[in-house]
């Protein structure tokens, strides 16, 4: 099995704060991987080292076997970051042709996969209209359909199911899921314990180190405790010591 | 490819967006009639002038000007009484076979009908001495050798009585005060640099701070297509912004445009890009909207000062130093040279070849300076 993120010993400060403390992690091929910690542990800078839009100061992050920053690897990456970020003056299908075009999608291919990622994230029906006018559920949506065009071979979704109805969650985790058993791979970062408990693997971030990093079944056994959620309050407590 | 995706979509926005689009285009216009309307209030002014020892000839001469109104005083002293009073606008005063003409200058174009009026009358009346010597002299040449009398009247006009000496005086400020004409093509200049600048700084602090431009960053856009991008989309919108005020210049201001104005077009084009180029540079260091209206005073204004609206040969080096790594002097100087004095744009090389090096450093300093956000 092929790792599509590997991340040796990452390091990596702001000023005189130290962010990421040494970070080991991988994502393989055909897998759903989550990565949880509280807010300020570091989850956003682990991300922004991956698409090479920071610089480590130490250790190395590879993508799809090719060490990072690398401008062509990103072509191969689906993004959706935390914030929208979205052409409020266009409509969606202005949007999604547009990054669509960025990533370097041919014209009668690019209709299709728009399409396709429309129908995924229910969104066929308000194509045409503005996105100003979207409510903050649809942007996300729009948001999401974003990062899903092209068949990436890797997603890197940052809190992609925030303000997204609970049936619409469920849609949208099973597009995951189909996406993995193409083997194809998603990082997922998450506040929402539940869905952690739906990944293959999760890895918890806290204090900028991962302390613990395995599936959910076996990390709540060996924290002896009945869900992800207490894993994570367990782990933070134990930090704190 | 990419590059046109951006153009594309950056025009699209704008085009979306008619309030900005309305600042573009007719602010300057707006602007610029009422600076017109305001300085053109001034053209039916009424100059009274005082004469001292000036011929009586020359007196109804200069009288005869429209809204030119002589009052013959004694003697100087009390000329400059009345000058302090305010009941004249200005002196003149023949003395030593020279005329000394005092301006009340307030008003500029007050003075500058004194000097048409002045000068006006000096030229009729040696038009009407050499018509009479020359007349004359045809005259008694005719009777005695008629094949002399062709050649004559050149002959006449080399023996003409020079020009007699004007010297000026100002009470308040000099020659050089104010003038809209002359104003005109630095401020269209300055129009285009400042909406285009503000419009693309904010339009990339927009990208900037919505997080569009961290999610086009995340695809493999080279970090110069954005760049080329920008310039082609502002670079057509400057086109026709400066198409537009140009127009609004020659028709509804009636500004006389001596040179081309595809030069002209040409110039503010460039202009533009630069104005683009650095409202880019400078958004990356403002953190909101409010932040990129600060750069309003500190970079903006001050270039207004050292663009030659105001000549800056008499000032200290230092100031003509500034002048001279400011943009818009350039710019400032090419657009006068080519709406005022006719200027063809290919003896405007140094201009040209420095916008283009202003230009050039912009663009390469922000195809680095977007490294912050990628880092390839």
């Amino acid at each position: 099995m092929e790792t599509t993120i590997a991340l040796q010993h990452l390091k990596k400060a702001f000023g005189k704060q130290q962010v990421l403390r040494d970070i080991d992690f991988t994502v393989h091929q055909g897998e759903i991987v989550g990565l949880i910690g509280p807010s300020g542990a570091g989850k956003s800078t682990v991300i922004k080292t991956m698409l090479g839009m920071e610089r480590a100061d130490g250790g190395q992050a590879f993508i799809l076997q090719q060490p990072m920053p690398n401008r062509l690897i990103l072509g191969r990456i689906g993004y959706m970051a935390q914030s929208d970020a979205l052409y409020e003056d266009l409509t969606a299908k202005e949007n999604l042709q547009f990054f669509g075009q960025m990533k370097g999608l041919r014209k009668a291919k690019l209709a299709q996969e728009i399409s396709h990622v429309s129908q995924v994230v229910d969104l066929t029906a308000d194509l045409n209209k503005l996105v100003k006018g979207y409510s903050g559920g649809m942007k996300r949506r729009l948001s999401l359909a974003i990062a899903l065009l092209g068949t990436p071979e890797l997603l890197i979704l940052d809190e992609p199911t925030v303000g997204i109805d609970p049936a619409l969650r469920r849609q949208i985790w099973r597009e995951l899921a189909t996406i993995r058993d193409q083997g194809r791979s998603v990082l997922v970062t998450t506040h929402v314990m539940s869905e952690a408990e739906a990944t293959d693997r999760v890895a918890l971030l806290i204090g900028g180190q991962i302390v613990a990093f395995d599936q959910p079944q076996k990390l709540e056994k060996q924290y002896d405790v009945p869900t992800i959620e207490d894993v994570f309050l367990q782990a933070e407590k134990e930090a704190v010591k | 490819m990419r590059i046109l995706a951006i153009t594309q979509r950056v025009l699209k926005e704008l085009m979306r967006d008619k309030r900005t689009l309305a600042l573009m285009f007719f602010a300057p216009i707006l602007v610029m009639w009422l600076m017109n309307v305001m300085f053109s209030a001034n053209s039916n002014t009424h100059v009274n002038l005082a004469t001292v020892n000036v011929s009586s000839s020359l007196q109804r001469r200069i009288d005869n000007v429209k809204d030119v109104t002589i009052h013959p005083v004694a003697s100087e002293q009390r000329a400059q009484d009345q000058l302090r009073q305010q009941s004249v606008d200005g002196i003149i005063y023949y003395h030593d076979g020279r005329y000394e003409v005092t301006y009340a200058n307030t008003d500029a174009s007050k003075t500058a009908l004194t000097k048409q009026a002045l000068k006006a009358g000096l030229t009729q009346q040696t038009i009407g001495t050499l018509t009479g010597t020359v007349r004359q002299l045809q005259h008694t040449l005719a009777s005695t050798n008629p094949q002399a009398g062709r050649a004559l009247p050149q002959q006449a006009a080399k023996q003409s009585p020079t020009a007699p000496k004007i010297n000026n005086h100002y009470n308040y400020g000099d020659e050089n005060t104010n003038f809209f004409a002359k104003i005109i093509p630095i401020l269209m200049g300055f129009f285009i640099f400042f909406f285009v600048f503000l419009v693309s700084g904010m339009g990339l602090l927009g990208e900037r701070t919505s997080g569009t431009l961290g999610r086009l960053l995340a695809t493999p856009v080279k970090r110069s297509e954005i760049v080329y991008g920008y310039m082609l989309s502002y670079g057509i919108i400057a086109v026709l912004q400066s198409i537009v005020i140009v127009l609004a210049t020659i028709w509804l201001l009636k500004v006389e445009v001596v040179g081309n104005v595809v030069s002209i077009i040409f110039i503010s084009m460039l202009l533009a890009l630069i104005a683009l180029a650095f409202g880019i540079l400078l958004s990356t260091l403002a953190n909101s909207e409010f932040q990129m209206m600060q750069f309003i005073p500190i970079v903006i204004v001050p270039q207004i000062f050292f663009s030659g609206i105001i000549p800056l040969d008499s000032m200290a080096a230092w100031v003509r130093y500034i002048g001279k790594v400011l943009p818009l002097t350039y710019a400032g100087d090419a657009l006068s040279s080519i709406v005022l004095k006719g200027v063809s744009i290919n003896q405007l090389g140094g201009d040209i070849l420095a916008l283009l090096i202003f230009l050039i450093i912009l663009v390469i300093l922000n195809i680095i300076g977007l490294k912050r956000y990628r880092k390839v």
